[in-house]
């Protein structure tokens, strides 16, 4: 049964792979220097990061930032959202606003980031923060307009305080909602982090790829990419599993 | 049997005649906004121990009435006595089951039957005792061993107990049903239409059953009383002297149907 349920999804992968040794092969012929892209190469370059300090470091560096503008985004969106949820008027006035600004793509701020905030740290938060802000506002203000309405006629059967009604009702209602927005925005987070940290900074995920293409090391530049997708599966599968938790729904 | 109402006066002095009335509403009116009336002048008592159905098309304003008979909502006009106080907000000894069970997802099965038993406005009761009455409400509905099921691995059926136990753990002298069965399949109302009766039977409570279907009414109810009309008011009562199970009296079941709907003909 576990086995059948495995064999789906890594014959996926190892079709990919298989695709990814015969480009190679293929690219190899056209340009010499794509042998370093290929899946060996590619392997024992990551086995050599991942014994080393160096990568861990960047990823370190990376997760931290993440940590920061996921933090940021839930300090702002959350109460946003509640309040956009509560209050038509407040709702009505913003809606227009946020629409419009959350179709902007955060990385078009970065040279504005850069030049308010300075280099370093700061403008890299700024900008995942502002990528990861729009769903999490968004899905909590969800949230507070599709709870239960019945649960709220439970509470006030029992007379139950203002307090008790927050504590108990709304604040964990909204929390699957809330749930799903820190998840879409980790999806989002990750996609942005990676250029973000392609500007202005001297470490992450992001300035390895840079760092390791300006050293003709092709063959880090492939095991960061897959180190990139696989942390980002993670975050991805932990986001979910908060989520399921929460609701007793695995 | 079939007697119309002429005075929604002499209806209550009839209702209270034989037992004292846990619920005794008189001369509500209540309106939203600018639009007429929900309903108005309406009077209605329930008898301790009664079942009472509240038959009704949908949009004739019966939700509204357990809404207002149940202390969420406040009418406009007349006043609502529980167990002989004038009632300012919801009873602690009243309950209150909705047409989805509406259970909280991140509460297991027992925290959802003891929801909101330790609020500050409820009785205070030692920890001990509440947890007492959280086992016993969850055996009566049949749910013993189920104590740790999170509402996400509950079927339908077994989520409706478990909102029927939720409201028994407050030991209600009145539990208001608001088509409490209409979400569920054929066979699971049946089911709970006959666990509702047997459970107000046995924990001594009187019951407002909210419903638009005529077979429902007839088969839990004790009394029933058709609304309807704009504003809405009470047309009729029945007093439903079938023998239980009624299931096994298709004659009288049969008749009691035709001069419901004979009566639903009249009012349209």
């Amino acid at each position: 049964m576990m086995g059948a349920n495995l064999l789906l999804p890594l014959s996926g992968l190892v079709l990919a792979a298989l695709a990814w040794a015969a480009g190679s092969v293929w690219l190899a012929g056209v340009t010499p220097i794509a042998a370093s892209f290929a899946p060996l190469e590619t392997a024992r370059a990551l086995l050599a990061l991942l014994q080393g300090a160096e990568l861990w470091e960047h990823v370190a560096v990376s997760l931290e930032r993440v940590a920061v503008g996921l933090g940021v985004a839930l300090l702002l969106g959350i109460p946003l959202g509640v309040l956009t949820g509560l209050s038509p008027l407040f709702s009505r006035s913003t809606t227009p606003l946020f629409q419009f600004a959350r179709m902007i793509s955060p990385l078009s701020w970065m040279p504005l980031a850069v030049m308010v905030l300075g280099v370093g740290n700061a403008p890299v938060y700024f900008l995942l923060a502002f990528a990861a802000v729009w769903p999490i506002l968004l899905n909590t203000a969800a949230g507070v307009a599709q709870l239960d309405k019945n649960w709220l006629l439970l509470a006030r059967s029992l007379s139950a305080t203002r307090r008790e009604t927050i504590v108990h009702v709304i604040l964990p209602g909204i929390t699957a909602q809330i749930l799903t927005g820190v998840r879409l925005a980790i999806g989002i987070i990750w996609i942005v982090l990676v250029p973000a940290e392609m500007l202005g900074v001297s470490a992450g995920l992001g300035y390895f790829i840079l760092d390791a293409r300006d050293r003709l090391a092709y063959s880090d530049l492939m095991a960061a990419i897959l180190v990139i997708g696989f942390l980002g599966y993670l975050l991805d599968h932990a986001a979910r599993t908060l989520h399921k938790r929460w609701l007793h729904a695995a | 049997m079939n007697s119309p109402l002429p005075e929604p006066a002499l209806a209550i002095a009839a209702a209270a005649a034989d037992a004292p009335a846990v619920l005794e509403a008189r001369g509500l009116s209540y309106a939203h906004g600018a639009a007429g009336p929900v309903f108005s002048h309406l009077s209605l008592s329930i008898r301790r121990r009664e079942i009472v159905a509240l038959l009704g098309g949908s949009g004739c304003g019966k939700s509204t009435l357990l809404r207002v008979l149940a202390g969420l909502a406040r009418p406009a006009t007349g006043e609502v006595r529980f167990l002989d106080t004038v009632q300012a907000a919801p009873h602690p000894r009243s309950a209150l089951v909705f047409q989805q069970a509406s259970l909280l997802p991140w509460l297991n099965l027992a925290d959802n039957v003891g929801f909101g038993l330790d609020f500050a406005h409820q009785p205070q009761t030692a920890k001990a005792a509440r947890d007492e009455r959280i086992k016993a409400a969850i055996a009566a509905v049949g749910l013993a061993g189920r104590e740790g099921a999170w509402p996400a691995q509950l079927s339908g059926g077994m989520a409706q107990r478990t909102a029927l136990a939720r409201a028994l753990a407050r030991q209600p002298e009145l539990l208001f049903a608001d088509e409490p069965f209409s979400a569920l399949d054929a066979i699971t109302r049946a089911e709970m239409q006959s666990l509702l009766v047997d459970v107000v039977h046995r924990w001594h409570t009187a019951a407002l059953l909210v419903t638009h279907d005529i077979d429902e009414a007839i088969l839990v109810a004790d009394r029933i009383v058709l609304m309807g009309g704009r504003p809405g008011r009470l047309l009729h009562e029945w007093t439903v002297d079938i023998p239980r199970n009624r299931e096994d009296h298709p004659e009288a079941v049969g008749a009691l149907r035709l001069a419901i709907l004979s009566a639903l003909r009249h009012a349209s």
